[in-house]
């Protein structure tokens, strides 16, 4: 065993796993094939709100292939209520939540009867043949609307649509003072409403099940970021002993919250199986995608700020509709209640208040997506924030920087009650502006304004930070969240010095084959190759709480950390046996034991093999040096980091460039800068994407009108600028990595400095908001006083998107 | 997605394939480059029992001096459009927009006179077939015709094709030494033209001695913005005589509206892009 010359940790190493997932040498759900195995296909409501009067399925059972056709009826006594594991309050209302649906549809694209067949072909065919029979009911989409006393109701047995209203408040919490008070006294309030428009995630590959249902064990392959929490939850929710659950999750091609669900699709394609005992498939299209997995955002966010006439922050108080969809899923409820510890951001507000009602509609559920309730917060405040210092005559950055938490006042504690370990948002925010070339855009931008240049130039800026590592368990309980929030690993150390990891994370293409075997390779001295990280299988991975939250590296590399240790403190024990010295006296440096003061040494390879094989080893100490541990953080981590966005406008007809784009982003300690830069990268892709482009429009009936990525539009390289990034590093304090998290930064820090852009470079024409997503002609109308009356719903218009997209709800 | 079942032939002449389409009747579809059909086929918004495949028509291919115009075959592929020495020096308008449809994948397989017969009017070859007065050429089963491009877009996906009919050429009448420019405006680089503005113009002394400008997704068809055309000739190729014209690009247009673009923004961008798009193929 040699060791490493240089740390891996710090190494921008190409990802060991891409080859394979690139070429496409790999497995997706999709591509598994088991003997017998049969193809279930799904029929989808087309209308969003009616009963079921009839279904007749006598036709599909006669067609070609067929085995069986199944409604909700059929399966009513065994399919249970899909679960929520997030109740967030006492008194929260939950409907209950079928896989499919039994006598009432609530929103288009919910599944309402399945057929199973020899082909996927044939199974599609047949569900042509389903004769359903609707009687519609009046449909709930707007949020405003439907907590009205008169308002119709998704759910009439619960006899409202607001499913529960949490508060926070710093004056009842003790961590600050009253609001409304702060309000009150305020020389300067600006009060802001924001629309967070509906998100549908669109992961590369679509969601797959195959279910295997041999007698006395079931497996699930399952295209998944949660394969043990999905491996409960079944249980929990189909009465299967979770013994006799195996659950895989192979390799994932995305999901960034969009697979952190437990879905009407898996429990359905296990019943069947398990009917049939024979090997079931079911794999989604793009279309079905859009129209029935959980959806994100969807809030109205009623904002007021307070402050002194010198720029210094009085009050914060936030109102938020959140648009639950017809049903709670897995976390749903909790979603904009992350957000609550986050509006804040990164000032000193000395009173705050948080309410948050979720409301019930006739729309696809919504739950976890790319960033989950911290995009929100960050988008409310970093423009209210702009907004602020338009009242007050001021520069944004200079408003941000007279209220920011200074770096020598960490570890601080916020109106909202977190501490904040560590972080420097001066120095992040210094960088950023020398690369940005911050004055001379501004003077660029004074120029044009002057001239009445035809294409205006907008500086845009978003300081954020945000929540990560999610997340010490006791938190979790005292939010009522069902879970844990620790990390599990365990390490096998081979007999020929080659070592498997196995991590409770689960990793859907953030790279956590790469970083872990960095991490491994640097404290026990092997080599980077010599490690085999083993995932997302119950079988093999028995402990874990699965990859979402920027969680994995701050609390799932915490636990390979920790697990290595233990690993070389038993080597340790052996070797000092095996060398004859006590055990104080022996080194462990890059994979070699040694004896203090002596030339006495041993490889670590020895020591393995020596445990291994067990014929000497100190009294009452096992064979082998395998060893496992498990993380439960003490604190969140806080990444930081500053994002700058500049933006031409053409104000002749709206259109919006980004010119350049910095950011300058703070995730503590670095295991692989060539990973962190990817995340950033495709972070920016997805806020720049919300604040430009994507929107999820319904019509008045309900019917999802951008259920095809023709109209659901997402940038392409091509359309997106280039990105140009740096680092700053303040090792976060409450892990031994000194790690913060980067998956969502990026997509939580750029929406914001995209929309301020946008208004920035027009607000002098009278702009003092864009809608998201701020699309050409949403731009020209705020220019041109035109804001009322802009369509949300697109019509015929050419293209795949002029065609009927109703007909998508196969 | 699967598309429900159907049969398919995959003729050899252009003969085999009229007699197929007859055969197959209303419920027959023809396919050129698949570009369209494929996903609308696999969502099923549209479900022929006979499907058509026209890629072993290599007789359709390629672009061929005829002196006065070039004749494009339907199946040549856009990619070869816009590599095309004749099209860039007799059609230049023709290349430019064909730079602009969807994604390299999609040019390699999609094909001129598929796009054409497909007459979504938001697609980017109709307005400039209809601005340079090009003329399709349709095989039948009683021989063939000629439909000039006024003629030919009918509505919204129509043509003046007949079910048994095939495009089989598109004549374009050479305007060799003219400027050119197709201006083109979406949200993203593959999405189709919220508005598009073809438009070819030959100076003469200083004078615009001719112009045609086609606007796209203006109206269930292209359509001739012959106010602007009429607006240029004969005026002193500047920008205020330019600025002038463009104002009555949407004269006679019927705006559709939609999420991206209601009918009055769409009114305003074609007078905004038809100045853009003339003042470049001015000075191109």
């Amino acid at each position: 065993m040699t060791a490493t010359a240089e740390p891996e940790v710090g190494k921008a190493r190409r990802r060991k796993e891409d080859a394979r997932l690139i070429t496409g040498a790999t497995r997706w759900t999709d591509n598994l094939q088991l003997t017998g195995m049969l193809h279930m296909a799904v029929l989808r409501s087309p209308v969003a709100h009616a009963r079921i009067t009839s279904i007749d399925v006598t036709e599909a059972v006669k067609m070609p292939g067929v085995l069986v056709a199944l409604t909700g009826q059929d399966l009513a006594a065994e399919q249970g209520s899909l679960p929520c594991a997030w109740p967030i309050t006492e008194d929260m209302l939950a409907p209950p939540a079928p896989s499919l649906a039994v006598d009432q549809v609530n929103f288009a694209g919910e599944a309402v009867a399945l057929v199973v067949a020899r082909s996927a072909a044939e199974a599609h065919d047949a569900l042509a043949a389903i004769d359903v029979d609707y009687e519609d009911l009046p449909v709930v989409l707007d949020l405003d609307r439907a907590v009205e006393d008169d308002a119709d109701l998704v759910h009439p047995d619960l006899g409202t649509n607001k499913s529960a209203t949490w508060v926070f408040d710093s004056a009842e919490a003790g961590t600050g003072s009253d609001v409304d008070q702060a309000i009150a006294d305020a020389e300067v309030v600006v009060e802001r409403t924001f629309r967070q428009q509906r998100l549908i995630p669109a992961f590369m590959e679509p969601r797959s099940v195959v279910v295997d249902p041999s007698p006395g064990s079931v497996t699930m392959w399952s295209s998944t970021q949660v394969p043990h929490i999905l491996r409960w939850m079944l249980s929990a929710v189909l009465g299967i002993p979770e013994q006799q659950i195996r659950v895989i999750a192979p390799d994932v091609g995305g999901g960034f919250g969009g697979k952190l669900q437990v879905t009407p699709e898996e429990v359905l394609t296990l019943l069947v199986a398990r009917r049939l005992g024979k090997p079931v498939k079911w794999t989604e299209s793009r279309t079905e995608s859009m129209l029935s997995a959980h959806h994100g955002r969807d809030q109205v966010q009623r904002i007021t700020i307070s402050a002194r006439r010198d720029g210094t922050v009085t009050g914060l108080k936030v109102d938020l509709l959140a648009d639950m969809g017809a049903y709670l899923r897995l976390v749903s409820p909790g979603v904009p209640i992350l957000g609550a510890f986050m509006f804040n951001a990164i000032y000193k507000f000395p009173a705050y208040r948080f309410t948050c009602t979720n409301v019930f509609t006739n729309k696809v559920p919504t739950d976890a997506y790319r960033g989950a309730g911290r995009p929100e917060a960050t988008f409310a405040i970093e423009r209210i924030m702009d907004e602020l210092a338009a009242e007050l005559g001021v520069d944004p950055l200079e408003l941000r920087e007279q209220n920011w938490i200074r770096h020598e006042e960490f570890p601080f504690t916020t109106v909202a009650g977190l501490t904040y370990d560590s972080g420097n948002y001066e120095a992040a925010t210094a960088r950023a502006k020398e690369l940005f070339g911050y004055d001379a855009l501004r003077a660029e931008q004074v120029e044009r304004r002057a001239n009445g240049d035809p294409v205006q130039l907008g500086v845009g800026i978003s300081t954020y930070t945000e929540m990560c590592g999610l997340a010490p368990s006791r938190v979790l309980g005292a939010l009522r969240y069902a879970a844990g929030g620790w990390e599990h690993a365990a390490i096998r150390m081979l007999p020929t010095g080659k070592v498997e990891l196995i991590t409770g994370t689960s990793p859907h293409g953030q790279g956590h084959v790469t970083a872990w075997s960095q991490i491994v390779a640097d404290r026990l001295g092997v080599a980077f190759e010599d490690v085999e990280v083993l995932h997302g299988d119950t079988r093999v991975s028995h402990r874990g709480m699965d990859s979402y939250g920027s969680r994995s590296l701050a609390v799932g590399g915490v636990a390979v950390v920790l697990a290595a240790d233990k690993v070389l403190a038993k080597a340790r024990t052996v070797a000092a046996h095996l060398m004859e010295v006590a055990e104080d006296d022996v080194e462990f440096t890059a994979g070699t034991f040694s004896v203090r003061g002596t030339s006495t040494t041993m490889a670590l390879g020895d020591v393995v093999v020596a445990a291994h094989v067990a014929h000497n080893l100190p009294d009452g100490v096992e064979p082998g040096l395998d060893a496992e541990a498990t993380f439960d953080p003490e604190n969140f981590s806080y990444p930081h980091g500053t994002h700058l966005c500049a933006t031409e406008v053409d104000t002749e007809t709206g259109a919006v460039k980004i010119r350049s784009y910095v950011c300058v982003d703070d995730v503590g300690k670095v295991v692989n800068p060539l990973i962190v830069e990817g995340q950033v990268h495709g972070g920016l892709a997805q806020g720049i994407a919300q604040a430009l482009y994507e929107e999820a429009v319904h019509d008045e009936y309900g019917t999802l009108t951008t259920a095809t990525l023709a109209d659901y539009l997402l940038p392409s390289a091509v359309d997106l600028p280039h990105f140009t990034t740096d680092r700053t590093e303040t090792p976060a304090t409450s892990n031994p990595l000194g790690v913060k998290g980067v998956g969502e930064a990026g997509t939580i820090a750029s929406t914001p400095a995209v929309v301020n852009s946008i208004v920035d470079a027009v607000r002098h024409m009278g702009v003092s908001e864009v809608e998201m997503p701020c699309t050409p002609m949403r731009v020209w109308k705020a220019i041109h006083g035109r804001g009322d009356g802009v369509p949300t719903t697109p019509g015929a218009g050419g293209g795949l998107g002029s065609i009927d997209a109703r007909g998508g709800a196969e | 997605m699967i598309p429900a079942a159907f049969d398919y032939v995959a003729p050899t002449t252009v003969d085999e394939a009229v007699r197929a389409l007859a055969a197959g009747g209303e419920d027959a579809k023809a396919m050129a480059g698949g570009q369209s059909l494929i996903p609308v086929l696999r969502m099923r918004l549209a479900v022929p029992t006979l499907v058509v495949d026209l890629s072993g028509l290599t007789e359709l291919t390629g672009v061929h001096d005829d002196g006065d115009s070039l004749r494009i075959g339907a199946m040549t592929t856009h990619y070869e459009v816009q590599r095309d020495p004749l099209v860039r020096e007799h059609a230049r308008l023709l290349c430019l927009a064909t730079d602009t449809v969807a994604d390299p994948q999609v040019r390699h397989r999609g094909t001129f006179g598929g796009s054409l017969a497909h007459a979504d009017p938001a697609g980017d070859l109709l307005a400039p077939a209809l601005a340079l007065d090009a003329v399709m050429v349709c095989a039948g089963p009683n021989g063939t015709r000629e439909v000039p491009a006024a003629r030919f877009f009918v509505d919204y996906f129509t043509t003046a094709l007949a079910p048994d009919e095939l495009l089989t050429h598109v004549k374009v009448p050479k305007l060799t030494g003219w400027g050119a420019h197709y201006e083109k405006f979406n949200r993203v680089a593959q999405a189709w033209s919220i508005v598009a503005v073809a438009a070819a113009v030959r100076v003469s002394e200083g004078k615009i001695a001719d112009a045609r400008v086609g606007l796209t997704n203006m109206g269930p068809t292209p359509v001739r913005a012959r106010g602007v055309e009429e607006a240029l000739v004969g005026q002193p190729a500047t920008a205020e005589a330019i600025t002038s014209a463009a104002t009555r690009a949407a004269e006679g247009a019927d705006p559709p509206s939609d999420g991206n673009a209601d009918a009055e923004y769409r009114s305003h961008l074609a007078r905004v892009l038809t100045e853009r798009a003339v003042t470049a193929a001015v000075s191109a």
